[in-house]
């Protein structure tokens, strides 16, 4: 007698699985990372094999000897948080910044709501303000180290063109002057620019990981795109006011955390509303908490603050905001 | 642009293997065993005793109730049993056991392949030939199609669809018979618009069948009111709710019945089987069944005499094969998996497929990563992710009730599309039962 399976229907399934979205996540940092290890070398690196590996190592310990449940470091998400940290580091951060990081990212922030799918703020976001909280001076410290394949000095070794630009605002300069004195150009933000986390440097490598997330099906859109257009809106609204004071689209868009963040974290599975309707608000408030952080608050930038804000409000959008049902509306015949 | 519906939906590889094979006839069986549970609602009463003689077409169950429907004999012969069988979950059901012995129809019926295009017959005539036929809705859920065809008094049907979507993979069995029988689901289409009094037809077929596209087009062409509908493709179109939606741009209230929009719908095997117990006096006997899977070497189309042992239809495509880990009698999203080889094909049985254990295995369920795809996925619009926590919380009905978990279709697109390889339909259609059941003792009482 043949042994067959019984099972409820359906009967079929998608090859993906959390393992191949995580891994698809990798992929998609990946040209981001060749382009930070070109320009910062060993560094570069070595922040992220940091990253990866003591994340992953918190979450076996965690779950091996603490939690006692079955270990699933095999899903690659801790990998993720890991290699998501490493990237919103200064490139001359030490080795242990990053481990404190993860042990924060992971041991505190997910695995103390109940791992994988459970938490509520984005666990590489929390390790970074963390340790931007803890160690200001290390996480403001922008030089750049030794590359390999890079060699003479470069344009901005001081700090981000947002930290400049606060700078100069606050010592009573306009913008176009600051912008005149450091030489500043669009082309440069867009393609790279040196100055700014491991993984800001190139804003097209980002971008070339967004188009692979979409492709791939990874991610929807709707956030990436409306926390850009709204920053872009907003800053181009305050530009118009005042283009003395208030930088404009292109700037905002370009420079600091605004793309690896619209695109890698605000994006987290996990801490993201579910329904299309809760994915637009809670972009919407990203962008405009980010506009408003750059433009009026003490720190120059403003996008982690932004996504873990706009963390706390996903448990409410998910309430409220129901997909299209398809009962609801009724159009009599 | 082609038309579908709106929300949510999924693409699962079509698979349609067997989409050039002509419907071949399958051999009679020596012995036939034929349920008395081939339609949704009450099971048929049996009629004839053992040791009876009866001739293909003769009536061997009778309606035990407003939903049920007569059961006839498929093939000639004397009848060995009346007894309980099981089904193919393994379930006990009535069966009437024939021996075959030639293959004598009754006189009444018209066996000529003469198209009959002349419709004699008043609503009610039709209503009654349909009912003492047997005919049962093809597309699966197998409810008696007089019942369907005869809505209530207030209501007023405005649209007859017809659905020829076969959204699920791999099925073409209503491929087949739009490109070899058109003009005989043309006709049973019409018979069913003259039985609902309607003036308006559309027929909605997938634009990946463009031949039966073609050939159901020229079919209607002479018929000014029925109109043939390209749909773009997408799962679960088939769902009266979702076809609905595509044709008309109306949706279906919640736990109301399409007449509610003014739409009745009927799939096109139905059609095909009301014009031959209107037109041609035969009572619904046979099945057309796709026999297919990856693991199959020779992908087929038969038509089948009702009552036919599964295990019979396996020998002909060479024996169960090696690779083979799942059978299930329908299609791969919302068929049932057989566990009983030796249950017998019923009226709507459409399909046996063979799964392979690759393509069919369920992976160890991980936690919800809350990636939002079962979500995207559900054409009701409904959240699975929550429906299935609430769910596994226990308890939470009035929770489940709020998130309208009876809207659930059960098409599968959540446990299809799910990541982590949560079994969230089969969750979810627990909670769907203890909800209705909860809903439909308050409004008793009220």
């Amino acid at each position: 007698m043949a042994r067959l399976l019984i099972s409820g229907a359906p009967h079929l399934h998608v090859k993906e699985s959390t393992q191949s979205l995580m891994r698809d996540v990798l992929i998609a940092l990946a040209p981001s990372l060749l382009v930070s290890i070109y320009f910062f070398g060993f560094s570069a690196i070595k922040l992220v094999l940091v990253g990866v590996i003591s994340s992953v190592f918190v979450e076996y310990v965690i779950q091996k000897f603490i939690l006692k449940t079955k270990v699933t470091i095999n899903d690659f998400s801790a990998a993720v948080t890991g290699c998501l940290l490493a990237l919103n580091l200064p490139p001359s951060s030490p080795w242990w910044l990053v481990f404190i990081g993860a042990i924060v990212a992971i041991g505190i922030v997910k695995m103390t709501f109940g791992g994988l799918g459970q938490n509520i703020f984005n666990p590489a976001l929390v390790g970074r303000v963390f340790l931007l909280i803890s160690f200001p001076t290390l996480m403001t410290d922008w030089s750049i180290p030794e590359s390999w394949f890079r060699s003479g000095v470069d344009a901005f070794t001081g700090a981000t063109p947002l930290a400049i630009t606060q700078e100069g605002l606050a010592a009573g300069l306009t913008l176009p002057e600051i912008f005149a004195a450091n030489e500043f150009t669009f082309r440069e933000m867009i393609f790279v620019k040196i100055g700014g986390s491991v993984g800001e440097v190139s804003a097209l490598a980002l971008i070339l990981g967004f188009v692979y997330l979409l492709i791939r099906k990874v991610i929807r859109p709707h956030i990436p795109l409306v926390i850009l257009g709204t920053i872009a809106a907003m800053t181009g609204i305050f530009n118009l006011i005042n283009p003395d004071i208030y930088t404009g689209p292109l700037f905002n868009i370009f420079t600091g955390g605004v793309l690896l963040g619209a695109i890698f974290m605000a994006t987290d599975y996990v801490t993201s509303p579910m329904s299309v309707k809760g994915m637009v608000i809670y972009a919407f408030g990203i962008g405009v908490i980010t506009v408003l952080i750059r433009y009026f608050g003490a720190y120059p930038e403003g996008v982690s603050f932004a996504i873990l804000i706009m963390n706390m409000t996903v448990p409410l959008l998910n309430k409220y905001c129901k997909p299209k049902r398809y009962a609801k509306e009724v159009k009599h015949g | 642009m082609k038309l579908t519906f709106s929300i949510g939906g999924i693409h699962p590889k079509e698979n349609k293997l067997s989409r050039d094979a002509h419907i071949e006839t399958f051999p009679i069986p020596d012995v036939a065993y034929i349920s008395m549970a081939q339609h949704l609602g009450s099971p048929a009463e049996p009629v004839v005793q053992k040791g009876d003689k009866v001739k293909a077409g003769q009536v061997i169950g009778k309606p035990t109730g407003f939903i049920s429907g007569f059961v006839h004999s498929s093939v000639s012969g004397t009848v060995t049993a009346v007894e309980s069988k099981g089904d193919l979950a393994g379930n006990p059901v009535m069966h009437v056991v024939i021996a075959v012995e030639g293959d004598e129809w009754c006189e009444e019926i018209d066996r000529s392949k003469d198209i009959v295009r002349e419709i004699p017959f008043s609503s009610e005539e039709i209503l009654e030939k349909i009912k003492n036929a047997g005919v049962v809705g093809l597309g699966g859920a197998a409810f008696p199609t007089h019942v369907k065809l005869n809505p209530p008094k207030d209501k007023k049907a405005e649209w007859l669809i017809i659905n020829g979507t076969e959204c699920e993979p791999y099925i073409t069995s209503d491929d087949r018979i739009m490109r070899e029988r058109p003009d005989e689901i043309v006709i049973g289409s019409v018979i069913m618009m003259k039985a609902l009094k309607v003036e308006k037809c559309y027929i909605g077929i997938e634009d990946n069948k463009p031949e039966a596209i073609t050939s159901m087009t020229k079919a209607a062409s002479q018929y000014p009111q029925i109109k043939v509908v390209p749909l773009k493709k997408k799962y679960p179109q088939g769902g009266e709710k979702q076809l609905i939606e595509a044709l008309t741009g109306y949706r279906v209230p919640s736990l109301a019945l399409p007449i509610e929009v003014g739409a009745v719908v009927h799939n096109v095997g139905t059609a095909l089987a009301v014009y031959e117990a209107v037109q041609k006096n035969k009572p619904l006997i046979d099945s057309i069944i796709t026999v297919t899977g990856t693991c199959v070497p020779h992908h087929r189309n038969f038509i089948v005499r009702v009552g036919t042992p599964f295990s019979k239809m396996l020998d002909a495509i060479g024996g169960l094969p090696k690779d083979a880990a799942k059978l299930v009698c329908g299609g791969p999203m919302m068929g049932k998996a057989v566990a009983n080889l030796e249950a017998s094909t019923l009226k709507a049985v459409s399909s046996l497929l063979l799964l392979t254990e690759a393509e069919t295995k369920r992976k160890e369920e991980s936690n919800c990563i809350r990636c939002a795809k079962c979500t995207e996925a559900c054409p009701m619009g409904l959240e699975p992710y929550l429906l299935n926590k609430l769910s596994r919380i226990g308890g939470l009905y009035d929770e489940l009730e709020q998130e309208k978990v009876h809207d659930c279709i059960e098409c599968g697109c959540c446990l299809y599309s799910c990541p982590a390889h949560i079994p969230l339909l089969d969750i979810i259609r627990v909670s769907k039962a203890e909800v209705l059941t909860i809903m439909r003792n308050r409004s008793l009482k009220k």
